[in-house]
């Protein structure tokens, strides 16, 4: 069964707001100032040329630096669905193809309204485009198509999501953030509540690799799963378990005070083996001899997760939820 | 089934009870269970304000509470699959009786009073067959079995006082063997449905899903003033598949199921962990301590708001609206669109608040 990672306090150790304002700082804003950027330029690349190949380079920069905040599931990706409509995944029912066919049978008028936005959450954001840019469905379009134009209204949305975020976290949630405990403040009741929702982040993001990016293509050994590989129709699988390891090794480092020998030594290790794998959308998962070391992997990240639990969560105070992980 | 004797025996009980009644107590509104920073548990009885009035330490971890209606007395019960309920007198602040499951049975963690007091009700595993029960005790006698009935279902997990002779019960469906704990034994085959049962073992009235939702487990329950019904429920599928997690249902009525938009139904991950009605029965709640969030409804289904908060999973009706709980130990209040502070302690509230008398 899956594990539960909201964190809850353990109540014995001080509080410690350092971490969090550093964070805050090094982590958060220079990702989604990173994000709003890369996106910006996919959005000026798409009207330019909304061709596919045209369109690709600026579609894996924009992937890479959503990797870069992508766990950061606390306050503005959470706000409005702004986190789904920018990465519409595991898509369990099929909707990103569904929605994306659908409005490409019909050349349905909203691509051009202005008013993409109020579309489906599942026929925008990364997953929607990548079927244009990427599915031999859709993909080979010419410039004066409706897919095209299409592509330009889910970049040009990308761009306006990516600015929102950046500039929510700016000017409001790193503010939040940081003044957990003080007066008026009625998201953040104690300066512990901050780093027990950074730390959630942390050992949520670290399961999402788990049990959702290496787990659903590895399916079960006798029902292997490569064709619900994350972004594998981008080529990205491998790639973003990668860049996301990356950034929550980033976020743990910042997040903790105290050396944490442990986790640094077992992110290290997760790295060099997902570096190292050479299989870049998980084909290899239904291939007993390279399934080994997919799974080897996912052993290694469940090695983070427990180092993690058991150096960062103690020095900040935290621990998994109490309810959350009961499930009754 | 009881008989007359042991129903008229209960009823002179509750009429000879003490004028005090929950006042001797402290006049607590909700009862709640947590564990502390020391890591013991202990049950709560919390004023309005969600402020302490007594704290009565408890072998281990429970699961819900059943609040007497008239006397300071509450039924802990052990989490399932347990074999054990407390009943705790709140004046002394003591164990009073403590209740075994029967052979072969064992409790689901939920139970209800009946009949002004006079019997309680537990959920409850027949183990070799994996058929739903509710156990019957005359708080008369001791707390003494006097006998059970068929819950409708496999699984009933949470039941509620519909009638003083008439049950609800979410059978969540959901077949579990103490051999092998929390383990889900037919997800492929589950049917949860909900049943109103009489006192005397007759299955009144049954609803069931659509079949598309039958991994829909129904597990906790809430009651308006005017009999309609709401259920929570706990998807068995993928987390990310956005179902319905509230149900709301009027006796002789097809249940109507609600939801919020595709972004808010997948940020609950198939989980609803407790649900309320407010005082008046015209809002109801679910709360998600996976997602952090508690989704607000109106009577007909209608999605009216969410609010964050992590790990928040107790919930009941409270002034102007619900009073909340968590496991960071906050207690806040939700009146119309504001999630506020009460309190906050250093311990872990434990899945649900009992509101008493509700």
């Amino acid at each position: 069964m899956r594990s539960l990672l909201t964190a809850t306090f353990l109540l014995t150790a001080a509080p410690a707001l350092a971490g969090v304002n550093d964070v805050i700082r090094d982590h958060a804003l220079p990702g989604t100032a990173r994000f709003a950027s890369a996106t910006a330029a996919l959005d000026a690349a798409a009207q330019a040329d909304c061709t596919d190949t045209a369109l690709r380079p600026a579609y894996q920069e924009a992937f890479d630096a959503w990797m870069g905040i992508a766990h950061l599931t606390l306050g503005p990706l959470e706000e409005d669905g702004r986190g789904l409509a920018i990465a519409f995944w595991p898509d369990t029912r099929g909707m990103v193809g569904r929605s994306v066919a659908r409005l490409v049978a019909e050349e349905d008028p909203i691509a051009t309204s202005g008013e993409y936005a109020e579309v489906s959450i599942a026929a925008r954001g990364l997953f929607a485009l990548e079927r244009l840019l990427y599915d031999e469905d859709f993909a080979g379009y010419g410039a004066e198509s409706y897919s095209c134009a299409l592509a330009q209204a889910m970049a040009a949305d990308l761009a306006v999501l990516g600015r929102e975020v950046d500039t929510a976290w700016r000017e409001d949630f790193a503010a939040t953030l940081g003044s957990a405990g003080e007066a008026g403040n009625s998201r953040f009741l104690s300066p512990r509540e901050a780093s027990q929702a950074l730390y959630t982040a942390l050992a949520t993001g670290l399961e999402f690799v788990d049990d959702q990016r290496l787990g659903r293509p590895m399916g079960s050994f006798d029902a292997p799963k490569p064709q619900v590989a994350e972004a594998r129709r981008s080529g990205r699988s491998l790639r973003n378990v990668v860049l996301s390891l990356e950034a929550l090794q980033g976020l743990a480092g910042t997040l903790s005070d105290a050396p944490t020998p442990k986790a640094d030594a077992a992110f290290d290790r997760a790295l060099t083996a997902a570096r190292g794998l050479e299989d870049p959308v998980f084909a290899g998962v239904a291939d007993p001899a390279s399934r080994i070391r997919v799974e080897a992997l996912q052993n290694d990240v469940r090695a983070i997760s427990e180092a993690v639990g058991a150096e960062v969560a103690p020095a900040l105070g935290v621990s998994v939820g109490f309810n959350s992980a009961d499930g009754d | 089934m009881p008989s007359r004797r042991h129903f008229l025996a209960g009823l002179a009980a509750a009429s000879s009870l003490p004028a005090m009644g929950w006042a001797a107590a402290g006049s607590p509104v909700y009862l709640a269970a947590a564990r502390d920073p020391s890591g013991d548990y202990a049950l709560f009885g919390l004023d309005g304000t969600g402020h302490d009035i007594f704290r009565i330490p408890l072998p281990d971890r429970g699961h819900a509470a059943a609040a007497h209606p008239t006397a300071p007395e509450a039924v802990a019960f052990a989490r399932r699959p347990g074999r054990f309920a407390l009943v705790i007198d709140c004046e002394k602040g003591q164990v009073a009786h403590r209740l075994e499951a029967p052979v072969g049975r064992h409790f689901y963690g939920h139970g209800a009073f009946l009949q002004g007091g006079a019997i309680l009700a537990t959920s409850e595993n027949e183990i070799a067959t994996g058929e739903g029960r509710i156990g019957l005790w005359s708080r008369a006698e001791g707390y003494a079995r006097i006998g059970e009935i068929a819950s409708g279902g496999i699984g009933p997990h949470e039941i509620r006082r519909w009638a003083e002779d008439v049950l609800v019960v979410a059978n969540g469906g959901i077949r579990t063997h103490p051999d092998s704990g929390r383990e889900k034994l037919n997800i492929d085959v589950m049917r949860p449905n909900l049943s109103y049962v009489s006192l005397s073992g007759e299955v009144l009235e049954q609803a069931v899903l659509p079949d598309d939702l039958h991994k829909n487990s129904i597990r906790h329950l809430a009651l308006a003033p005017d009999g309609q019904v709401a259920f929570a429920m706990q998807w068995q599928g993928e987390q990310n598949d956005a179902v319905p997690l509230l149900g709301l249902q009027r006796r002789g009525q097809n249940p109507v199921l609600a939801e919020a938009d595709l972004a808010e139904q997948i940020a609950m991950q198939g989980y609803a962990g407790s649900v309320a009605f407010a005082a008046d029965g015209g809002a109801v709640g679910i709360t998600s301590p996976r997602g952090g969030r508690l989704h607000l409804f109106d009577s007909k289904g209608d999605f009216l708001a969410s609010h964050r908060r992590a790990d928040v999973c107790g919930l009941a009706p409270g002034r102007g609206g619900f009073v909340a709980t968590d496991g960071l130990g906050g207690i806040l209040s939700l009146q119309e669109a504001t999630l506020s502070r009460l309190t906050t302690a250093s311990r872990a509230w434990d899945n649900h608040l009992v509101a008493i008398d509700a």
